[in-house]
């Protein structure tokens, strides 16, 4: 079943896209039928199964904090869209 | 015979007995690369200056060793230190990394000298490279054909001989289904087995760094280079790496081989299944022993990969939001305008249809229905590969249901597209390795097999794969492109 153009517009919304009226209709569609299909996994008995996040039995990783040389500040910040004083500039926020 | 066609062992040999220069060697694949590329479209970047300064260096210090001197392509998802690595998105269309990837800079060291970058669907999300944001790349074997995806400009470039290998990932077939398309050798190691540092995430439980080749002596050379722990990658894991040429000894007797039966139904070409028997047939004829097994929950494995991919591509994809690097829009008025905008300018249609199905299936009153149900069915699928492998080597299958389908086909309905999937999600939801190596020809186009193998056992398939080899010419068999 499609979603509605509103729930659409709130996943939009969460996952920070903005959608033209079109690509909107064709989502609900979409994804209405993507999620129809995996529906087909309600059907199976999952009771006290263990939900698999990781296949490898690695929890935290920690090394020791030790000063290595990195990437170089004028090469990370030849890649930005709009710098002022070495700063990423952005539109205002609040 | 002529360089393109060579393999990675052939060409060592030539540069080691002064054949050829490395410089040579470079010229020769550039000039092959550019009578190509204007049918083939495989390249995003070449990287000819940079490449054949770096075979005059390997030339003067005139030391011939493993891969020194061989040329390689990346698919254009890992970063390359310098060189534009775009993901075949707008959204990183000028992006330049300021660090190399492990896997690629290992390749590096050991000499090897990379061509350029290869097209892929956009942040590996697509079965057919058309979803590249810059252009479709076309199957060697038949130009009106796709090359398979995502990992498609690295299967093409394989198969077309521009070059001798190539990396690429694999989240749910990216690397395999591309193979079988392309008829090569394509393998996705067990997760953890190869570094991912360095390479742009798509789904980070699923992902792995993988090789494309011509034959399988090669393809262990490579894993040889590029497997083992990395302490930039903490998923990278601390076990030993095996020499894996040394289970290249053409030997089979013994080993029990599984076909699962579900692999032979769920839509596969007729021709297909049949190719793919004649194979297991060859391998019992080796003295292997094979049986038929179920793995009940398969038909589960893509409907669980198609939330669970999606919902972690979503969370990685949140990081491109035009601030530090990437695509912006400058008419936006305040910030959250300024990361929409950017973001529905700078992504293709199935990265945004990924990132809302994810977000959908993480959010607020679905999580439990859909993303942990799914994440419980992973645990099935992978409970269904031990119980077979407590008895078993390996696994047999066809590689995808179908070959290589024609440019356009399917580029309407989603979910026809992700269908091609189908038979390689399964291994990535359980983390094993797997194989696709070409096994035959269906109405000329080319068929793979796949092998799975146990976690951390590259090795066996490495074994029954090179035996397979010896006892076949399938891995000789090149596209007739009309090029010189």
């Amino acid at each position: 079943m499609a979603l509605t153009i509103g729930e659409v517009e709130h996943v939009a919304l969460l996952a920070r896209l903005a959608l033209s009226a079109e690509e909107k209709h064709t989502f609900a569609e979409q994804l209405g039928s993507i999620l129809e299909y995996a529906d087909k996994l309600t059907g199976l008995d999952t009771e006290g199964i263990e939900p698999l996040v990781n296949i490898l039995p690695v929890f935290n990783v920690l090394r020791d904090d030790e000063v290595k040389p990195g990437s170089l500040r004028e090469e990370i910040l030849s890649n930005a869209p709009l710098l002022e004083e070495e700063q990423y500039k952005v539109p205002k926020i609040i | 015979m002529e360089l393109h066609q060579l393999t990675i062992h052939e060409l060592h040999d030539k540069l080691a007995d002064r054949e050829i220069s490395a410089e040579e060697l470079a010229s020769s694949f550039f000039s092959r690369i550019n009578a190509l590329e204007p049918k083939l479209r495989a390249f995003l970047t070449i990287t000819e200056e940079k490449a054949l300064k770096q075979a005059r260096e390997v030339d003067k210090a005139g030391k011939y060793e493993g891969l020194t001197g061989i040329p390689f392509g990346l698919k254009d998802i890992f970063c390359t230190r310098g060189v534009r690595t775009t993901c075949a998105s707008k959204i990183l269309e000028n992006f330049v990394p300021t660090y190399d990837s492990t896997a690629g800079r290992r390749l590096e060291e050991q000499g090897g000298i990379l061509l350029g970058k290869l097209n892929m669907d956009e942040f590996a999300m697509g079965s057919s490279t058309e979803q590249s944001a810059f252009q479709s790349t076309c199957n060697p074997w038949d130009l009106e054909r796709v090359p398979g995806g995502s990992s498609g400009g690295s299967a093409a470039a394989v198969a077309a001989g521009e070059v001798p290998f190539a990396l690429g990932t694999d989240t749910g077939g990216s690397i395999r289904q591309p193979a079988s398309y392309c008829g090569v050798v394509g393998l996705k190691p067990t997760y953890g087995r190869v570094s991912r540092w360095g390479v742009i995430a798509f789904a980070s439980s699923l992902d792995q760094v993988g090789v494309f080749s011509r034959d399988i002596r090669d393809c262990a050379l490579v894993l040889n280079i590029i497997a083992g722990k990395d302490p930039l990658d903490s998923t990278s894991v601390n076990l030993e790496v095996p020499d894996y040429t040394s289970f290249l000894d053409g030997e089979v007797r013994g080993m029990k081989i599984a076909y699962p039966r579900e692999y032979f139904q769920q839509g596969v070409d007729e021709q297909i299944k049949t190719t793919v028997m004649q194979a297991l047939r060859k391998f019992e004829a080796m003295g292997a022993i094979i049986d038929e097994v179920s793995l009940p929950h398969s038909e589960y494995a893509l409907p669980a990969y198609y939330l669970v991919a999606p919902a972690e591509a979503s969370a990685n994809l949140a990081r491109f939001d035009g601030v530090r690097y990437g695509l912006r829009d400058f008419e936006a008025q305040n910030v959250v305008d300024m990361y929409s905008q950017s973001r529905s300018q700078g992504f293709g249609n199935e990265v945004k249809r990924r990132i809302m199905l994810g977000t959908y299936a993480l959010s607020s009153g679905y999580y439990d229905a859909y993303y942990l149900k799914a994440l419980k069915v992973r645990r099935l699928i992978a409970n269904d590969f031990d119980k077979v492998f407590a008895d078993f080597d390996l696994i047999v299958s066809p590689t995808a249901p179908t070959p290589a389908f024609k440019l356009g086909e399917q580029t309407g309905d989603p979910l026809t597209l992700y269908m091609n999937d189908i038979l390689t999600v399964p291994v990535n939801m359980a983390g094993l390795p797997g194989m696709s190596l070409p096994c035959g020809l269906v109405n000329g186009l080319p068929v793979g097999m796949q092998l799975i193998g146990k976690a951390f056992d590259e090795g066996t398939l490495f074994k029954a794969a090179y035996a397979f080899e010896q006892n076949t010419d399938y891995h000789k068999m090149r596209p007739v492109l009309g090029v010189k």
